[in-house]
């Protein structure tokens, strides 16, 4: 297994005070904090703060691993000496507060998983599993139809003999029709297995959508911007237009002008209150390449000679 | 090869969508006692419909929030003041990101 660098993930010097470990831990924990952070990576590095935490603020646990000795590098391969924490004695329940079950094998090969294990081994104690989160990016189109999605996920599960062996498993999941980015997909009893009679917890999956070429997502509206040739935009037109539904025939009404919007009532992202879809105007020209094209842009300027499309610069 | 179609399917459901929580069932999802919901009211962290407590009816957006305000009490030991504060501040920061977006497509 990997030796962890407790210090280095911590970004404290080996002999930091514990007062300088827990300012150091407070100030990270803000900034890595699943709740807080925009960092895909967060969630990962979090829990490596909060068991690089459980050692070094335990003065106990510290010295232990100070024994170590400091010529390990982070990420070697590390077995742990025999009798390596012969003369400490750890105090303490078992509990180390915050998703403690996730603590690394290196953790655990130092501490035991008495520490990880929250007291599984009494036969009368019973607590609800802990919940699971994850992450499921899914398309715009899903969120509009529904889809289902296969999600391979690993949990940690006690075998007969009480051992922790990390299991991974499929689940067919449904992802509702009208679902938005940022919601929450809540599966019943997919969690952490529950201790003693406990319920099992519950798994979370975080929606955010893959980015789309055409279409952009504001709570539950959707965006479209669509160019137009001049005529077009000027005369009206029929135009077809792609919503993640279906194809729509829009009327575009005569004198449009670029940036107006036209909005498409409940086209947007489904439900109870459906969102709407906006089509967005652009206006597209035509290059004026050849001589009778650069003709009729002239004779178009002679035509619309009172045009001035500047006067809300005041020139 | 192995058939999707014969994996577990758990029923799924939109944890934001969920209307009409009584403060028992908010209290039960977030594993915590009654006063705790309370007193998250009394900061102003959620704004149930109804008046008393036993007529409050919570939604799955206040259910969420919580949570993260439990584990932001948790895990970064601020008071309840300090993760109502974080939550406000949160959702400005998400409402700010969203117009960003929405002006950096334009």
């Amino acid at each position: 297994m990997e030796f962890k660098d407790y210090y280095q993930i911590m970004g404290v010097a080996r002999d930091a005070t514990q007062d300088e470990i827990k300012r150091a831990y407070r100030q990270l924990a803000r900034k890595y904090h699943p709740d807080v952070s925009n960092d895909p990576a967060a969630e990962v590095r979090f829990k490596e703060l909060g068991e690089a935490n459980a050692v070094l603020k335990d003065l106990e646990k510290r010295a232990a691993y100070d024994q170590l000795g400091s010529n390990w590098k982070a990420g070697q391969d590390f077995r742990p000496p025999p009798d390596w924490n012969a003369g400490f004695e750890f105090s303490g329940d078992g509990s180390q507060g915050a998703d403690a079950g996730d603590f690394s094998d290196f953790f655990e090969s130092l501490y035991g998983r008495g520490f990880t294990g929250g007291g599984r081994a009494r036969p009368d104690f019973h607590a609800r599993g802990e919940d699971h989160h994850a992450k499921v990016m899914i398309d715009l189109e899903d969120a509009y139809n529904g889809a289902t999605r296969v999600i391979t996920l690993r949990t940690p599960e006690v075998d007969a003999h009480g051992r922790v062996a990390m299991r991974s498993h499929k689940l067919n999941v449904t992802i509702p029709r009208g679902v938005r980015a940022g919601q929450h997909i809540r599966l019943a009893g997919q969690g952490a297995p529950g201790i003693g009679q406990g319920k099992a917890g519950d798994l979370y999956l975080e929606v955010g959508f893959n980015p789309h070429a055409h279409f952009r997502v504001e709570q539950r509206d959707v965006y479209l911007d669509l160019p137009l040739a001049p005529w077009e935009a000027a005369l009206g037109a029929t135009v077809t237009v792609p919503t993640p539904g279906a194809a729509v025939d829009l009327k575009i009404p005569p004198n449009s002008t670029a940036g107006g919007k036209l909005r498409l009532k409940g086209r947007g992202i489904p439900g109870t209150t459906p969102g709407d879809f906006y089509v967005v105007l652009q206006i597209a020209l035509p290059a004026a390449e050849s001589e009778s094209e650069r003709a009729f842009y002239a004779a178009m300027a002679d035509q619309f000679k009172s045009f001035k499309p500047r006067t809300r610069l005041g020139a | 090869m192995e058939n999707d179609k014969m994996l577990p399917q758990p029923s799924a459901i939109i944890l934001e969508e969920q209307t009409g929580l009584t403060l028992t069932e908010v209290c039960q999802a977030c594993a915590v006692r009654v006063e705790y919901i309370v007193e998250l009211v009394d900061e102003g962290v959620l704004n149930p419909l109804g008046r008393e407590p036993h007529r409050w009816r919570f939604t799955g957006t206040h259910l969420r929030r919580a949570t993260v305000a439990l584990r932001l009490q948790r895990d970064l030991g601020v008071n309840l003041a300090g993760a109502a504060l974080a939550l406000q501040l949160l959702d400005e920061v998400e409402a700010l990101q969203a117009r960003l977006l929405a002006m950096g497509r334009n």
